[in-house]
């Protein structure tokens, strides 16, 4: 699968002008399939960065972690906690999570990386599940157990205090004065996603990009060569460890909310699918593997039979009142049934991902495909 | 020496649960080598097989009530009570041990259809696929669970004879350690099962074949047996014991679509903690670690350790997953 094409820098550099522009115009180009509220956008935004961050580890080297929805829930305590006692400025709760999803993720990764496969696997699930299960019952005091952590009025805020900020109504986070919700919020998790974007390319066309993708070809060489895949190893968890607890950072920040599910393994599940269903070790994969399912989350699970009757309003009364019956489980509360079988599909016949669908398609045609995500 | 005793036996019955579902998914690692996270979908499966059973023979006509006079009262009363009377109530009564039964022919057809038309094309795939593909598969099966029987837990009788608790400390000349009937009946049921399995695979030719193919797939396929036929077997056998597994557990716990799922979990631990593809380990960790839980759950304990009951199955899984790669009874 990992192909090593030579790519220049300029096209790298348009890569990432493009990926730049459809991403701070999405809130135009998303009206025109339904998807056009800050809500959904800010969740494309936040999930692709998650995802982006999954990909570094899983699509580079191969390591299957079940577990990384327990950084995503570190990062969204922190930054609520840095609202509650710091500021409701963003940067000092963003820098906070980070760097404690980081720590948290460089002891579960050096105690995880001593095994490979599915050993590796069921570590990074028990030490996801044993964070989720002390989140709900003893750290109650420092999460707030099953109601969830909040951010409110009366919190110390000790910076905010000492700069004299007043909070007036319910407490939002804010940039230096701009209130980040709707699509000033959107627009600051773009403009992270495109910075983790960036760096994401940058590992990718890196030297240490290609000794994690050798990890994944072949360890046992890759020894022979005479290096340490380890502390590679280790860079990559914790990288990406990095990037979960940002996008939970973001997620707490357009919604000063932080609650134990998060952190639960289906939630990791959810991020191991996005990054498939995109494609997993490519580029852009991820984000549009994060945006399509959370696209499909909030649409699909709209529709009811009204909505699905409306639509099939040209056919004949009986051939609408069938389609109905046959897509009505897959719709509204069953979208999860959809989620379950694309996922299969996607497994079964299209490993690659919807990149590699694209790429088909391309080959199709007979040209190459502009979106050359493989490093 | 009671407290003790009362956790090892409260211990007991989610142990049995762990040891029954993780010697499922250790057969079909050991022999397919397949990781297979639907597993606990199976388990899940049998369970609504008790739940379908029931509503069969709770089938109601709508009656009029003759015990009260001073208006028309309906009531619903089951066909079988209608036609059969007493009879009928008996076999209402007796819902699970009837889908047991029931469920023996279902979930090897749902296991052999399973390897028939996906386990078998991922062979070859290389094991995160294999969890992924499943992992797929046990979302559409809970989702498709959930759209025939709801969203919320379904309450199972155990019939009325064995719904009242047993006075077991008078066994060890204990005071008041009482244990319910049903529980009992599950150890016992479980270890017949487990019984049953062992015995087959090492007493019959067939089970010998399977031993010798999990050794060494190649040569046994050399000698010309067709070691896939029998493999597809062992994969319905395993769904038949994950599936007995829920069948009975439903009047301990009411089921509910994603009961499989947590219990995957548990049971993966489980199976890594006791060796991958290692029989008496998976049956031995599963046993242990539900003792361990209840053991830790004592207040006595948590005063000292706050939160230790929470995390101590998953704890030991990491120590012993660090120390002993291979697990408590695994071969190298």
């Amino acid at each position: 699968m990992q192909t090593i094409v030579a790519s220049s820098r300029a096209r790298d550099i348009l890569l990432l002008a493009l990926f730049s522009v459809v991403v701070l115009t999405a809130p135009l180009w998303a009206t025109t399939i339904g998807a056009g509220y800050p809500d959904l956008l800010q969740k494309f935004a936040v999930f692709g960065l998650f995802a982006i961050g999954y990909n570094l580890l899983f699509g580079l080297t191969g390591y299957l972690s079940f577990g990384h929805a327990a950084f995503l829930g570190v990062g969204s305590y922190a930054t609520v906690w840095s609202f509650k006692l710091l500021t409701m400025n963003v940067i000092p709760a963003v820098l906070l999570s980070v760097a404690i999803s980081a720590l948290f993720a460089l002891v579960i990764g050096f105690l995880s990386l001593r095994r490979t496969g599915i050993y590796f696997s069921i570590l990074t699930l028990a030490f996801a599940q044993m964070s989720y299960n002390l989140a709900y019952s003893v750290l109650t005091p420092i999460t707030n157990g099953e109601t969830g952590l909040r951010v409110l009025r009366n919190d110390p805020r000790v910076l905010d205090a000492a700069l004299g900020v007043q909070v007036e109504g319910s407490p939002l986070a804010d940039l230096f004065g701009i209130t980040l919700t709707g699509y000033s919020g959107f627009y600051f998790c773009a403009l992270l996603l495109i910075l983790g974007f960036r760096v994401s390319l940058r590992i990718f066309r890196s030297p240490f990009g290609m000794k994690l993708v050798a990890i994944k070809s072949n360890q046992t060489r890759m020894e022979y060569t005479g290096f340490n895949p380890q502390p590679y190893l280790l860079s990559a968890f914790v990288i990406s460890g990095m990037y979960a607890g940002l996008a939970g950072s973001l997620m707490a920040i357009v919604d000063p909310l932080a609650g134990a599910e998060r952190m639960q393994w289906t939630a990791s599940g959810e991020v191991v699918l996005m990054t498939i269903l995109g494609g997993v070790g490519t580029l852009i994969g991820p984000v549009i593997g994060a945006a399509t399912i959370k696209y499909f989350e909030n649409i699909f699970s709209s529709f009811n039979d009204q909505v699905l009757q409306q639509a099939f309003d040209f056919l004949p009364d009986w051939l609408a009142d069938f389609m109905v019956t046959i897509i009505s489980p897959f719709v509204g509360d069953g979208w999860h049934l959809t989620l379950g079988a694309l996922f299969m599909v996607i497994i079964i016949i299209l490993p690659g991902g919807m990149m590699e669908g694209f790429r088909r398609i391309a080959a199709l045609f007979g040209r190459k495909p502009v979106k050359e995500g493989q490093a | 020496m009671e407290a003790i005793l009362l956790q090892i036996l409260n211990g007991l019955d989610k142990g049995t649960a762990y040891a029954l579902i993780a010697l499922g998914l250790t057969l079909v690692f050991g022999t397919l080598g397949v990781v297979n996270f639907a597993h606990g979908a199976l388990f899940m499966m049998g369970a609504f097989v008790a739940v379908g059973v029931q509503n069969l023979l709770t089938i109601s006509a709508r009656v009029r009530d003759t015990s009260i006079t001073f208006f028309d009262a309906y009531k619903e009363t089951p066909y079988l009570e209608l036609w059969w009377g007493d009879v009928g109530r008996t076999i209402i009564d007796y819902a699970v041990p009837i889908s047991v039964i029931v469920a023996i022919p279902v979930m090897l057809l749902v296991g052999l259809a399973m390897e028939r038309g996906l386990i078998r094309h991922f062979y070859k795939r290389d094991h995160a696929d294999q969890i992924l593909v499943t992992f797929g598969l046990a979302i559409v099966l809970q989702e498709i669970v959930k759209g025939f029987f709801g969203a919320n837990p379904i309450p199972v009788n155990a019939p009325q004879v064995v719904a009242t608790s047993v006075d077991i400390g008078s066994l060890f000349g204990l005071e008041g350690i009482t244990y319910p009937w049903w529980r009992l009946i599950y150890l016992g049921f479980s270890l017949a099962v487990i019984g049953g399995v062992f015995a087959f695979l090492h007493f019959t030719t067939f089970g010998m074949v399977v031993r010798a193919g999990m050794h060494d797939r190649e040569m046994v396929g050399l000698l010309g047996i067709n070691i896939q036929n029998r493999f597809t077997i062992v994969f319905g056998l395993a769904a038949v014991v994950a599936g007995l597994a829920g069948t009975m557990y439903t009047p301990i716990l009411s089921p509910d679509y994603h009961m499989g799922m947590e219990f995957l979990v548990l049971s993966f631990v489980v199976v890594v903690v006791g060796g991958m593809g290692s029989l008496p380990g998976a049956v031995a960790a599963g046993f242990l670690l539900g003792i361990l839980q209840s053991f830790f759950s004592m207040n006595e304990i948590k005063a000292y350790l706050p939160g230790i009951d929470q995390i101590i199955v998953y704890l030991v899984a990491v120590i012993i997953l660090l120390v002993r790669p291979k697990g408590l009874l695994g071969k190298d």
